[in-house]
């Protein structure tokens, strides 16, 4: 009841080619995350999917029909911008209701189900008032009540929570996570920050300059990253980069090491290094090392650590924990 | 407001001094046309500078206006031709302000640049061209000639005005209409406009003055007496050896009227448009 197919969508603006062709499925059901970094063509990848952008060519299919020519209100989507977008002259009934009401649902319909999304979302005591008159997490809720009244086959969400404070963004992670296993709506979801995406996602798609750089659940990208892109850009603090030939390993053009798969010890270990910079976060200690052999590490350890700037430890990545990349950036085995 | 910089009250008396004599200079000539159209002839003339006083104080000039000539007629002229206008102006430029910051479209910029063109050339260049248009096609004389002049007179710095306003309308506002099902027109008609509403008055505003004043056209195009417009009808009372100063600043301080009603209208609206790109 919500599934999307896209194949080869190209787009280009100009001769600025944004989407380098996109093959990609989604189950129904499943939440997917775009991420990548800013110009990665993700927006515009989610703007193709909702009718607002043609693609240049490339086809899309959302429950297995076509979609290529259908106008974004006939495609059974809804959508939540980063803005909210909301309707400034209508009320938050009016807001959630007016989708509906063009689509010519009969009026005891549209009450019920505004009444619905509004009871799920805690915005009964708002419905009369105005966007004007709610804080930005209320009208985030309302942009999102919006989505919920239309019965979507399929959410698009357009990064919701960048407009709103960390401790707001935490909390509204939470409430689109429940939405999802409450709705088992199909939610596609784009982002810049991977640890929205990481917490959230069924499925993560990782975009680079309007290509797809890997597809898979949030572990697998974690543990088995294709490549160098999606091993550098997920997990925070990034991952280590040590070339090849300084640890003398042949056809291996890099070597990739997580920062928490590396030990710490002031006696003995295989790289010697001294502490640049430590910060101490009561839950983990992140130290910033000057290795000899390696060069400049990044360690995490978990829990409070007494090293200081100057001190001098010895780092042992874990030999089971690494990843390596040949000259084409790719991940070996 | 006041607490937000402290600056020297020099300073700032001096900057008061100038805006206020700058406020004398602007409201001097208004003043002196509503005060003289109350004295009689002779203290017009005695006395240009004084108030009317018992002695010097004469409806003459009203009475004469309002009696020889058809001045309720020539009024609503002017106050159809202004209207009609402003409204056409409105909706015609912000419609391509629309469609020129909304879509893509090749050759839009040149469009832009084309329509723009309006605000540099003065319209009165081609009154030759216009008076032999509307001679061909026989609207001499009527206030439609008026309507379609003015119109396509104020269309330029409406466009160019709105369309600046129109691009800083969210993308997202826009595609929310689009997913909702809102068509082109309700998302102009509905999300658009009400959120340009003091670009528009600014534009009516900037639109309404020199029409009103314009005896340029209504001289060339439409002088019978059933269409002349209140600037044109004063000049009845302007002989080439007498002319009637009484009748003429009475029409004068009457005219003055419904552009001050038609401005205070418009004026909150205009305060807003002002200040709503410097404060955000």
């Amino acid at each position: 009841m919500g599934s999307l197919q896209l194949k080869s969508i190209r787009k280009a603006f100009g001769d600025h080619e944004v989407l380098k062709g996109i093959d990609l499925e989604v189950q129904d059901g499943e939440f997917v995350i775009f991420v990548g970094p800013s110009g990665c063509g993700k927006s515009t990848l989610l703007r193709v999917i909702a009718g607002l952008e043609d693609a240049s060519s490339g086809s899309i299919r959302i429950d297995d029909q076509e979609m290529a020519t259908t106008p974004p209100a006939k495609r059974g989507i809804a959508m939540v911008f980063q803005s909210y977008a909301l309707y400034p002259h209508l009320t938050v009934k009016d807001n959630m209701g007016l989708g509906l009401k063009q689509a010519g649902t009969d009026k005891a319909e549209i009450e019920t189900r505004v009444s619905n999304a509004s009871s799920l979302l805690s915005l009964d005591p708002y419905l009369a008032r105005r966007p004007a008159e709610l804080s930005g997490g209320q009208r985030q809720r309302v942009a999102i009540g919006r989505a919920i009244v239309r019965e979507p086959k399929l959410f698009l969400f357009d990064e919701p929570l960048s407009n709103l404070d960390a401790a707001l963004r935490v909390q509204t992670r939470l409430e689109i996570a429940r939405l999802h296993r409450r709705l088992k709506a199909t939610m596609i979801y784009v982002t810049h920050d991977q640890v929205e995406a990481m917490t959230l996602a069924d499925k993560i798609v990782v975009l680079s300059a309007g290509a797809i750089e890997q597809v898979g659940s949030p572990m697998e990208l974690y543990n088995k990253p294709a490549n160098v892109f999606v091993a550098g850009f997920i997990g925070s603090p990034q991952m280590n980069f040590i070339p090849g030939e300084t640890l003398s390993e042949s056809g291996i053009k890099t070597i990739g090491i997580r920062p928490e798969h590396i030990a710490l010890s002031r006696e003995s270990g295989d790289w010697k290094a001294k502490v640049v910079h430590a910060e101490h976060l009561g839950a983990d200690t992140i130290l910033y090392l000057e290795t000899e052999t390696a060069g400049l590490i990044t360690v995490r350890l978990f829990g409070e650590h007494r090293y200081g700037p100057d001190d001098i430890v010895f780092a042992t990545p874990d030999k089971a924990s690494l990843h390596r990349f040949d000259e084409n950036d790719k991940a070996i085995g | 407001m006041s607490n937000k910089a402290r600056s020297s009250p020099i300073r700032s008396s001096l900057v008061h001094l100038a805006l206020i004599a700058y406020t004398l200079i602007a409201l001097f000539p208004v003043f002196l046309t509503i005060i003289n159209s109350f004295k009689d002839r002779n203290s017009i003339f005695r006395n240009p500078m004084q108030v009317p006083t018992p002695s010097s104080f004469s409806l003459i000039g009203y009475q004469t206006v309002l009696g020889q000539a058809d001045f309720i007629g020539y009024f609503q002229n002017s106050m159809i031709v202004t209207v009609v206008s402003i409204a056409l102006v409105l909706l015609f430029g912000a419609m391509a302000a629309f469609a020129l910051s909304e879509y893509r479209f090749r050759g839009n910029t040149l469009l832009g640049l084309y329509m723009a063109i309006g605000i540099m050339i003065p319209i009165r260049l081609g009154t030759v061209a216009i008076l032999q248009g509307m001679v061909a096609s026989g609207l001499v004389n009527t206030l439609t000639a008026l309507i379609l002049v003015y119109t396509a007179q104020g269309i330029p710095l409406a466009i160019f005005i709105l369309s600046e306003f129109m691009r800083s309308v969210s993308d997202d506002l826009k595609n929310a209409g689009r997913i909702d099902g809102l068509s082109e027109y309700a998302i102009f008609f509905r999300l658009v406009l009400p959120l340009v509403r003091p670009a528009m008055a600014t534009v009516a505003v900037f639109t309404m003055i020199p029409i009103w004043n314009d005896l340029w056209f209504p001289l060339i195009l439409a002088p019978s007496e059933a269409t002349k417009t209140v600037t044109l009808g004063s000049q009845i009372f302007i002989g080439q050896f007498v002319t009637n100063w009484n009748a003429v600043l009475a029409a004068l301080s009457l005219a003055i009227l419904p552009i001050l009603v038609l401005y205070v209208i418009f004026s909150r609206q205009l305060i807003r448009g002002i200040t709503s790109g410097a404060v955000k």
